[in-house]
């Protein structure tokens, strides 16, 4: 396997250690399980996840379509209520938020004129001390070193690791993992036991929004992407995005349409494989809520 | 007393729109010490010299002050004129209006009140200037040549064809560098070796040529008509006066796996090796790297089989000092490799190959005998793709320049790919079809109309492998950038063309300026193509800038023309702005008390002690000379003297003091 050209973030044993945490929307509504996995992994680790108070959205695709300003205000006002509450570090296990969050904060510390206006006009505090990590790099810095003796049921499935965009672009800013064919996701279900196969639709489109509006193009888009995996022969789609496991889970129907037969390769976020791989509970894992059963 | 003439220039409008050059003739005619001011639309026209050259002998002008463009551009054309008018040349100043002030500013009253400023300084500076003559030094009628490509054989042969010594050394165990790779060349499809090893064999026979293999330059030291270069002759563990190229000990050798460069990887070598089979000089080198001898201490076979006995393990490293009076620079390029294309695989699929690799496929004397079969498993690929611009004009590759060579040889390649496969199914991907060139749009066509190439209008976004097949994905731009999606056997990149590793460093030794893509920056993009900033040193081929085989045979033969120029002097002048100790009269000699700083600031070794004797021979004083032949005029020296008893002519402590104070003082 080729090697993730990201440098490795420093990997430290901490215990009972406090971070911060941004659900965002979906983590409260269509991806609870991805929030349940995630607390549930978390305080099996002695990893403590404390949620900001009166947080807001972070103005996903929406908000930076029709106002740079406002899309650059809705993350900072988040990230100086973290400053506000005294989190250095905060996880944001959505891929979109966490790229909103880590875009603003990149472009208000390369732009301080902008920087000043935002912060002027909204009547904020932000200074940019709030480092944001995705599900990814949390489970780098705080549970993988501490993976020891704890995979009691090794993942023992052929998988396909799923970054879709969000994670991974742009890599200008990010500088995270390779931004075509990403490894980093594919090193974590390997150390839980896990067979990542090398495919090629790790960072290919699931339609993303299209999802509501032309269902159809999800169907076809999402479609491609289970058609690979399921080629390439693996058994369970790993992903770590509420959107990509939208399409691939809850619009499977349209996925299977477009593919003329019933593929039923299950869609686990990444945080729930490793739970299972470190014998957790299957319900507080959130496993249940899937449209697709999860039979692994 | 100074009888100053002031010459202010309109350079067109290029001054006159943003400064009021009237009003700095004005201004400037109030001065003390100037008898002669005057503004005019061209000074340096033949009316313009005109003007200055009367104005001297009218007014017996012992300095003049142009103030015009910056004196890089005309200021020998200024000094030339005062000279023909009686003037000693360096009593001419050039004050700079136009990249200094008017093409800088906008218009305005404080443009012009800085032009009379610059008018003024200058004014102050030339009263102080003294007469110098022109320094006078010999020429070494002896070239360097770096790099055996092409470029450099030409070089070569046009510089001892002209009468002159040619050193010509390539880092390679054979000279004959890209060319020496391809199959067949565009637009004729000639085959390159073919045209290209008579000249090889030419420069190995030239009783001027002498020719270094396996050799780089170590240091470079000097200037024009006078360098001294080091050149590094890599150990090729042989005897070569002994081995006759026989070749059995490259049969011999176990160590067969190592990758050929010669080959672009594609094809094996063994650790005593000959590069390929017309190579120049046809002599075995040993890769120490990869002999298992000098990396396990075992096996010597090679020098078992050995006729003559001709292995020398033991050889080391030989440094051959040279003096030279000329340099032709002539480094070549590289590709980039697969591996630079994340959206094509990052380099993992090995029927993804570059273009230098296609050309190895494709000769008769590559690794598969000139057969298109693909690396993975030597099918004979049914469905090929071609990727022009893979890295060129792409800005976030961070290459966007264009390639140039690629659109040619791509339609070559294709069209190789279809007399040799028939029935076989070539796509090119490009951006634009870029064919400028003698019978090269036609060369294009021919591809296209005749050998039924498929040309589709647009890029790449990525490559994958699925079942055997590489997928390719792209968009065709021309048909509403419809989605086309190719199963290929096989995939050539047109990787982009940059400048060597090491370009930079080579540059640095040398002295010479490298563009922000580390190609060797020519003098002037049109009038100095292939002369550098650096007077003695002069470029070929494509280490200045992508470049085609006759573009890079032109420019080797420009530069050797040169080159030839040069030696057609048996001496050179040089500009007198260079350091002098001063000297007075005794019991003091000079200022110099002897602390000898400057002999360790100096870069360039020249300034040297010399003992002041009376007439019975008895030491006075030591004091710092310097030697004008070595001197470059930089200044460092002047520096570091702790009395300011070095001055750098031309830019006396006293000018330098007068133009500050002149500033200084409310006029």
């Amino acid at each position: 396997m080729l090697q993730s050209s990201e440098k490795p973030l420093k990997r430290t044993k901490i215990k009972n250690m406090t971070l911060g945490f941004y659900p965002g929307c979906s983590l409260k509504g269509s991806s609870r399980e991805y929030s349940e996995s995630v607390l549930t992994v978390a305080k099996a680790f002695n990893l403590e996840l404390e949620e900001i108070n009166d947080w807001n959205c972070c103005g996903s695709t929406a908000a930076h379509n029709l106002n740079r300003e406002l899309s650059l205000a809705l993350p900072a006002r988040i990230l100086s209520l973290a400053e506000k509450q005294g989190l250095k570090e905060i996880v944001v296990p959505c891929a979109a938020c966490y790229s909103r969050l880590t875009v603003t904060k990149h472009e208000l510390s390369k732009n301080p004129e902008l920087n000043n206006a935002v912060i002027a006009a909204n009547n904020l505090d932000y200074k940019g001390t709030v480092d944001v990590l995705n599900i990814i790099q949390m489970l780098n810095k705080y549970i993988m070193p501490n993976l020891e003796g704890r995979i009691v049921k090794p993942f023992e499935h052929k998988v396909a690791c799923y970054y879709g965009c969000y994670l991974v672009r742009p890599h200008e800013i990010l500088q995270f993992d390779r931004e075509e064919d990403p490894q980093s996701m594919d090193e974590i279900m390997l150390k839980a036991g896990a067979t990542p196969i090398d495919w090629a639709f790790k960072t290919e489109c699931c339609g993303a929004g299209l999802s509501v509006s032309r269902t159809n193009s999800v169907g076809r888009l999402s479609g491609k992407i289970i058609r690979d995996a399921k080629d390439r022969g693996a058994e369970v789609m790993v992903v770590a995005c509420p959107m990509c496991h939208s399409n691939l889970d809850m619009r499977r129907d349209a996925i299977n349409s477009f593919l003329g037969e019933k593929v039923d390769i299950p869609v686990l976020y990444v945080t729930q494989a490793l739970g299972l791989a470190a014998g957790l509970d299957r319900k507080a894992l959130g496993l249940n809520r899937h449209f697709v059963n999860v039979t692994v | 007393m100074s009888k100053i003439g002031v010459f202010v220039c309109h350079c067109g409008e290029n001054i006159s729109a943003t400064v009021d050059c009237a009003k700095v003739a004005e201004a400037a005619s109030k001065y003390d010490g100037v008898t002669f001011s005057v503004d005019y639309k061209y000074m340096c026209s033949d009316p313009g010299q005109s003007i200055i050259k009367n104005a001297i002998t009218e007014k017996g002008l012992t300095g003049v002050v142009v103030a015009s463009c910056s004196p890089r551009m005309h200021e020998p054309t200024f000094r030339k004129a005062c000279a023909e008018a009686g003037l000693n040349p360096y009593m001419c100043e050039m004050a700079n209006l136009r990249e200094h002030c008017s093409w800088v500013h906008e218009k305005g009253e404080a443009t012009t009140e800085k032009a009379i400023d610059l008018v003024r300084i200058l004014v102050e500076k030339v009263k102080y200037n003294q007469s110098l003559d022109a320094i006078k030094v010999p020429v070494t009628k002896k070239a360097l040549v770096i790099g055996g490509g092409i470029a450099g054989i030409q070089a070569s042969l046009d510089i001892a064809n002209a009468g002159h010594k040619v050193i010509l050394i390539e880092k390679d165990p054979s000279i004959g560098g890209h060319m020496s790779q391809l199959s067949e060349t565009f637009p004729t499809l000639d085959c390159s070796q073919c045209i290209l090893t008579p000249r090889m064999v030419e420069v190995a026979q030239h009783p001027n040529i002498t020719l270094y293999t396996y050799a780089e330059l170590e240091s470079l030291d000097g200037f024009i008509g006078n360098f001294k270069a080091k050149i590094r002759k890599k150990s090729k563990s042989i005897d070569e006066k002994l081995c006759t190229g026989c070749g059995l000990c490259t049969t011999k050798c176990p160590a067969k796996k190592i990758p050929s460069e010669f080959n672009e990887g594609l094809g094996n070598r063994t650790a005593i090796y000959v590069p390929f089979p017309q190579a120049v000089p046809n002599k075995p080198v040993i890769d120490r790297i990869h002999c298992t001898y000098y990396t396990k201490g075992k096996c010597r076979i090679c020098e078992k089989v050995c006729p003559t006995q001709a292995i020398r393990f033991d050889q080391e490293d030989q440094i051959v000092e040279a003096e030279i009076g000329a340099i032709v620079l002539a480094t070549g390029f590289t590709v980039k490799q697969t591996d630079f294309f994340p959206e094509y695989g990052y380099g993992k699929y090995p029927d993804i190959i570059t273009g230098l690799q296609f050309e190895r496929l494709a000769s008769a004397s590559g690794p598969t005998l000139g057969e298109i079969r693909r690396p993975s498993d030597g099918k004979i690929p049914e469905k090929i793709v071609f990727v022009a611009c893979a890295g060129s004009r792409d800005q976030a590759k961070g290459i966007p320049y264009c390639s140039k060579i690629c659109c040619m040889y791509i339609a070559k390649h294709a069209m190789l790919y279809q007399h040799k496969v028939h029935g076989g199914k070539s796509y090119v991907f490009y951006m634009d079809i870029r064919a400028g060139g003698k019978m090269y749009e036609e060369f294009v066509r021919r591809a296209i109309e005749d050998d039924g190439v498929n040309y589709i209008r647009g890029r790449i976004s990525r490559i994958y492998e699925k079942n055997g097949k590489l997928i390719v994905n792209g968009a065709d731009t021309l048909l509403g950038a419809m989605p086309v999606e190719i199963e290929a056997d096989m995939v050539v990149l047109a990787t982009a063309g940059v400048a060597n590793d090491g370009a930079e460093e080579l540059a640095q030794k040398l002295h010479v300026s490298y563009d922000s893509y580390h190609f060797f920056a020519e003098a002037h993009p049109k009038l100095k193509p292939v002369e550098t900033n650096t007077a003695g040193i002069f470029l070929a081929g494509a280490c200045q800038a992508p470049r085609d085989i006759p573009e890079s045979v032109s420019m080797a033969s420009g530069a050797a023309a040169k080159v030839a120029g040069l030696f057609s002097q048996d001496e050179l002048t040089r500009e007198p702005l260079i350091a002098v100790v001063n000297r007075q009269a005794a019991p003091v000699y000079s200022s110099c008390v002897g602390c000898f700083l400057c002999v360790s600031a100096c870069p360039y070794q020249a300034i040297e002690k010399e003992e002041i004797k009376n007439r019975a021979g008895e030491l006075i004083k030591s004091v710092a000379k310097v030697n004008p032949g070595l001197c470059q005029g930089c200044g460092t020296c002047v520096a570091f003297c702790r009395t300011k008893s070095i001055d750098i002519q031309g830019y006396t402590h006293e000018q330098m003091y007068s133009e500050v104070v002149a500033l200084l003082n409310e006029y």
